[in-house]
């Protein structure tokens, strides 16, 4: 068994340094908007505003940066080597390289800052209670831009997320930074070339094959850190998440801004983490369409303008933790011995090895378990979670009893809850749903949810709109998952397998871990140190303990152990019948455009006719994960043909386990251990009848 | 025959000091007024003051000439391991009427180099392992028999030259159970003959730099190899390091310059059929010996190349507004190839440094020149005195062309926004490396410790790898618990075609700190991996010794180490030449 004594002892030491991790003072918050609510905004917008800036920076306008780019080797070699292979002129090549720095290119003007510093005053103002900011983290972050290049690592969960840190970093007097924004900005008349003028620089959604654009780009994003011209900011989640769970990593932009490092052209980077947490999301109800294939609409002015709407209603509080920069030197100290640069000139476009690309990942992971570690979780979150397991309806002095329980199990997880001492439990649950009322209302001392918007309709109406206050509820109840993610699939696998032992415990959780691995952020390689914490975050709040060898649930863990495997139930369900669906209902390659609808239609059905209750399943977000776990897991192959990419089901595996979540786990268990043995494989048995248990 | 001159005594160490750099009589001291000044005659900066070096060092280092520490006044015998050698080898010793010595000071003294911890001990400590018994060969015959009794008693030879190593390459392995045989060349020091036609010079590899430039010079003759190390590093060492000099630019360096070597191992003796500039016969079997660092065999011969004295010489200096137009302007001479006989930069830190070795003007009239010279370069021009750095140049050769050649060296220099700053600037940098040794064992006694190293590196990563390497020592040492920003300062000492060579000082103030040497290890272990990580080379010219062992791998990688090491077992395969350096 991969499962040794001593690697267990020793990743408990880990554990016990997570412990003080988990406990650790977190900064006191500010609240921004006070004083914009008590002077003026035109002054605040025209006040004097004089940055600290990066020591080594000369001070160059945004235009010597794209020249220096255009001439740069690493860009001037990609032209040369494309005019040859081409038999081109350079000078066209190189004129295209002008349009694309044209079109990629911020041009960063005081007076636009400005022009944002007012209407956003007025704006935020109007949609938020309260801006919360930890000071202190201001504070390091001004330290930071002093000493080395930084890059700012936000979560994404909104299109406010950019615009509100920039307004930050303008109110601290900080250095502006540039932003990496999607192209489809500019697909809005003004308001693209406002964002233009306040820092933002656009990239292509997809340039992979590019090789001119690759290169105009990287040395762009390269150029500014180099140079410490202004804090990068840019989202490693790539897109904003419509669920609020933190998305996986992209790696590009994060390669990039790291190579001047990894070369020596920089002493260090700092990497600073930012998580960005909403009361209530300004997208909520988009998201919920989106997720149920209502497609998303086309950023425009014109919708912006529609949007105003929203301004008057209350999004509640945005709470903004600036965390510890990381030094990338430290980070890379004892991990890339080599030096892998060193054999070939620094400016020619080089793929990198494989221990940077693992490293990349890496930082990746981290960064983004450092936003979750930050996180602020409102009450109603914990109500949202309540709800879920309690629909369709729940008496209100119940769900207060219980999201006080919760909030003490969320405390002991390390969650960062926000809920002042003074705070009654009534009073946080009621001005959450006061908030949320588009979500759930109290109906004769129930607390149901707001799904009944067309009482008589069809019954695709009813699954369609039930659907849709689930997807948003379930938005709420997902920022409590990363939290809770390592306890739960231990107790979620304590229940599949039904046995006490460690080894078989472990394997079921490894192999959950496997699966859910794009649906949770889980750091690379470290399972059994997640197992770890998962038990021993169970064995901090009594619900399990451990031995050498086993693990039982505690008489009194029973309600928690029991609580946790439902809060995952949706995504357990819901991977089945994506599953189900892939290995009956496809025979043949299929593209995720084909898929997508497809399964849509097939959980439709299902919910049409009552066979089963996992809503969530229509979310195009989990389908996709699930897509990914299986090509990952190797039951799918991708396939690339003339630009689509197919997926090709493995349909022997498909077919012999018809039916059952099972599917891939032959594969789930090679990725913690070599050759798959005879005692391997009635594990796996053992689990797949665990598991049919728990799910019927 | 040619006569060899002073150092060649048995018992040099009478004229140069036992625990620290160079002469006896030549050294900083703070005379009654409390002003710097350097004592003795040997060289230019002898018997002057220098007003303001008191004031930089305090400034530097926080130093203050009242927190002083004291080596020990002489060497204590009875600190000293005791010589073990077995009678036999005694007597077979004395049946070859070689000269040998097993007097404590004269073991003591070839059992270092002169690395800061090394020095250290000396003044403070006692080493572990010291050499058994010094012998001191004539010839190459005289090398032949103690090899041979060597290997009939398993014993451990380790050569010794002018025995200033920088690489812990001297120190006695602490583990080596055999008794320890110094091999002293200095005995070693004749010019064997001069072949006029083919400029051409064979001479014992156990003279020193300076006897052997001199004993040519009567010829009219030179080598043109100038290490700084130059008054006390002897010929064999430099075979033995792959040696590099101020003036390879013209010269070559040491492997440019070695026509043929003759070389004693446990096997016997290595040397090549004829004395030609080039052959093609597999690999050279000069590249095995030159950097072999004493642990294959004894070079006892060496036919080295010799030029005409030149007719003509002259120093000169440019100050460029900063750091990084000073490396282009390198960059471009070297791309021109018009380096002359030595070009070097100096950063902004180490310009100050030399600053404060002026010595006190005699008159009222060069001070004013030199205030003149100060406001136009600072007010006139716009350089930041914290931010300026200095080239300083030596041009040889005919009048003529030095002349011309001088004038497209400064042409260049034009175009980099650099501005001429007179001889006596270039000529005070050049001091600065002969007198840089002195001003450390200063430092020691007012708590400040220091060091030199180097590196080379292609020029695209000049400015990377200086920037990074000075940032990482003052984080390191802060880290560390430094309590005194240090001295971190580089030159670039070298160019070529393909790079360069970057010269590292460092240097802090240990007080408050329990275990500086330990501490000192660190940061330039540190720094020797911010060097690597930038692209840089392991050493230039100083060598691996045991002190840089450990990156070998890294950077010969596992497959080259083997090469190493196989040629190691054939000539060597008892380990006679034991110092455990390199592999």
């Amino acid at each position: 068994m991969a499962l040794s004594s001593c690697s267990l002892s020793h990743s408990f030491f880990i554990c016990s340094q997570q412990k003080e991790l988990t406990s650790k003072k977190r900064d006191e918050f500010e609240d921004i908007l006070e004083e914009r609510r008590l002077s003026s905004d035109l002054r605040y917008a025209m006040k004097c505003y004089t940055p600290v800036i990066y020591k080594g920076l000369s001070p160059c306008k945004p235009n010597a940066i794209k020249s220096a780019v255009l001439q740069s080797e690493q860009v001037q070699y990609v032209i040369k080597q494309l005019a040859k292979e081409m038999g081109e002129s350079p000078d066209i090549i190189q004129e295209e390289a002008m349009e694309i720095l044209d079109e990629m290119g911020h041009s960063m003007q005081l007076g636009a800052v400005r022009f944002f510093a007012f209407t956003l005053s007025k704006i935020f103002k109007q949609l938020f209670q309260r801006v919360c900011v930890n000071e202190e983290g201001m504070q390091r972050l001004q330290h930071a831009i002093q000493e080395h290049p930084v890059v700012l690592l936000p979560s994404h969960r909104s299109y406010v997320d950019f615009l509100m840190l920039s307004y930050l970093l303008y109110t601290y007097d900080l250095a502006l930074p540039v932003i990496a924004a999607g192209i489809d900005f500019l697909g809005m008349k003004i308001v693209g070339e406002l964002l233009r003028r306040a820092g933002a620089f656009f990239m292509r959604r997809s340039f992979g094959g590019n090789r001119l654009y690759w290169a105009v780009f990287s040395e762009y994003v390269k150029t500014m850190l180099r140079s410490g011209y202004a804090p990068i900011e840019f989202f490693l989640e790539g897109t904003r998440s419509r669920t609020a769970k933190t998305l996986t990593p992209k790696f590009g932009l994060l390669s990039i801004v790291m190579e001047p490092f990894l070369k020596r052209e920089v002493f260090d980077t700092y990497l600073v983490p930012i998580s960005i947490s909403y009361e209530r999301i300004l997208e909520e109800s988009l998201y919920a369409y989106e997720l149920l294939g209502v497609p998303k609409p086309k950023e425009s002015t014109s919708g912006l303008l529609k949007a105003r709407r929203i301004l008057s209603d209350n999004f509640g509080t945005i709470h903004i933790y600036v965390g510890q920069p990381v030094s990338l030197r430290t980070l890379a100290s004892g991990r890339i011995n080599r030096c892998p640069y060193n054999l070939v000139p620094r400016h020619l476009p080089q793929k990198p090895s494989e221990d940077i690309q693992e490293f990349v990942s890496d930082v990746a992971y981290k960064m983004e378990l450092l936003q979750i570690e930050n996180m602020v979780l409102s009450p109603w979150v914990l109500v949202a979670a309540i709800l879920l397991q309690n629909l369709p309806a729940m008496d209100f002095e119940l769900l207060i009893e219980k999201t006080l329980w919760l909030k003490g199990l969320t405390q002991t997880f390390g969650g960062f809850i926000e809920w002042p001492d003074n705070l009654c439990a009534r009073k946080a649950v009621l001005s959450g749903l006061t908030l949320h009322a588009n979500i759930a209302r109290l109906v004769d001392g129930h607390v149901v949810l707001n799904d009944k918007g067309l009482e008589d309709g069809a019954v695709g109406e009813i699954v369609f709109k039930r659907a849709l206050a689930i997807l948003m509820c379930a938005t709420y109840r997902n920022q409590l998952l990363n939290v809770f993610v390592r306890p739960s699939l231990v107790a979620v696998a304590l229940q599949m397998t039904r046995s006490f032992r460690k080894e078989e415990v472990y394997s079921c959780f490894s192999f959950l871990r496997d699966v859910f691995s794009d649906e949770f952020i889980f750091f690379p390689g470290i399972s059994l140190k997640d197992f770890e914490e998962g038990c021993f975050l169970l064995t901090k709040c009594d619900a399990i303990q451990t031995s050498q060898q086993e693990i039982y649930p505690t008489d009194k863990g029973s309600v928690i152990v029991s609580f946790l495997s439902a809060m995952f139930k949706p995504f357990v369900e819901g991977y089945q019948l994506i599953f189900r669906y892939l290995s009956k209902e496809t025979k043949e390659a299929f593209t995720e455009k084909q898929l997508i609808p497809g399964v849509r239609n097939f959980v439709f059905q299902l919910l049409e006719k009552g066979n089963t209750q996992c809503y969530e399943a229509l979310s195009s977000d989990m389908q996709k994960n699930a897509l990914a776990a299986l090509v990952q897991l190797g039951a799918v192959k991708k396939k690339k043909i003339v630009e689509t990419l197919l997926w090709d089901p493995a349909t022997k595996f498909l077919n012999s386990l018809a039916g059952c979540f099972c599917l891939p786990l032959p594969f789930g268990f090679q990725s913690f251990s070599q050759g798959f043995d005879k005692q391997r494989e009635q594990s796996c048995l053992f689990l797949i009848e665990g598991l049919l248990c728990v799910l019927e | 025959f040619y006569k060899a001159s002073c150092l060649s005594s048995f018992r040099m160490q009478e004229l140069l000091k036992w625990n620290g750099w160079g002469y006896n009589d030549s050294k900083f001291i703070f005379n009654k007024k409390g002003q710097a000044e350097f004592t003795g005659k040997r060289y230019r900066l002898g018997g002057m003051v220098l007003p303001t070096f008191k004031e930089w060092i305090e400034k530097t280092f926080g130093a203050s000439l009242e927190h002083k520490t004291t080596s020990r006044a002489s060497l204590n015998v009875n600190d000293v391991p005791p010589s073990i050698v077995n009678e036999e080898f005694l007597q077979d010793l004395r049946a070859t009427k070689i000269s040998y010595s097993q007097d404590a000071e004269d073991r003591v003294f070839r059992a270092h180099g002169h690395c800061l911890h090394e020095i250290f001990v000396l003044r403070e400590g006692m080493f572990k392992r010291i050499p058994d018994i010094v012998v001191w060969p004539v010839c190459h015959e005289d090398v032949v028999k103690i090899v041979e009794l060597a290997c009939k008693h398993n014993l451990c030879i380790i050569p010794f030259g002018g025995g200033t190593s920088v690489s812990s390459a001297l120190e006695c392995p602490e583990e080596e159970k055999r008794t320890i045989v110094s091999l002293d060349t200095s005995q070693m020091n004749r010019i064997l003959w001069i072949d006029e036609k083919n400029l051409t010079a064979c001479v014992e590899a156990g003279i020193v730099g300076q006897d052997l430039e001199k004993q040519l010079a009567e010829s009219g003759f030179c080598t043109g190899h100038e290490p700084d190390s130059m008054e006390f590093s002897s010929l064999g060492g430099w075979v033995a390091t792959r040696a590099s000099g101020m003036k390879k630019n013209i010269y070559g360096n040491i492997e440019d310059l070695v026509i043929h070597i003759k070389m004693v191992t446990p096997r016997g003796i290595v040397e090549k059929n004829c004395q030609v500039p080039r052959m093609s016969t597999g690999p050279d079997i000069h590249h095995f010996i030159m950097g072999s660092e004493g642990t294959l065999g004894v070079v006892t011969e060496v036919t080295i190349k010799i030029r005409p004295v030149p007719e003509y010489q002259k120093y000169g200096s440019v100050v460029f507004p900063n750091f990084e137009r000073g490396v282009a302007c390198l960059r471009e001479v070297a791309k021109q190839r018009c380096a002359p006989a030595s070009i070097r930069l100096v950063d902004n830190a180490q310009f100050q440094f030399g600053h404060a070795l002026k010595p006190q003007v005699a008159s009222i009239f060069t001070s004013f020149l030199d205030g003149l010279k100060k406001f136009y370069i600072t007010k006139f021009k716009g350089f930041d005195p914290n931010i300026l750095c200095v080239a300083t140049l030596l041009f040889e050769g005919d009048r003529e062309k030095v002349l011309q050649h001088e004038k497209q060296v400064y042409d260049i220099a034009t175009k980099f926004g650099g501005l001429a700053a007179g001889e006596d600037n270039g000529q005070r940098g050049y001091m600065l490396t002969f007198v840089i040794a002195y001003i450390r064992d200063l430092g020691l006694d007012y708590y400040v410790i220091g060091e030199s190293f180097e590196t080379s590196v292609p020029w695209d990563r000049v400015l990377d790898l200086c920037r990074n390497v000075k940032e990482r020592i003052v984080r390191e040492c802060k880290e560390k618990g430094v309590q005194f920003a240090p001295l971190s300062t580089c030159r670039v000492t070298q160019t070529y075609d393909a790079g360069a060579c970057v010269y590292f000082y460092f240097a802090f103030n240990y007080r408050g700190i329990s275990d500086p040497i330990h501490v000192y290890e660190q940061i330039e272990r540190a720094a020797r991996e911010e060097i690597l990580a930038n692209g840089g080379s392991l050493s230039h010219h100083h060598g691996v010794g045991k002190l840089r062992k450990r990156w070998m791998k890294e950077s010969i990688s596992d497959v080259g180490l083997g090469m190493l090491r196989s040629v190691k077992e054939y000539v060597d395969p008892n380990n006679i030449f034991g110092n455990k350096n390199l592999l």
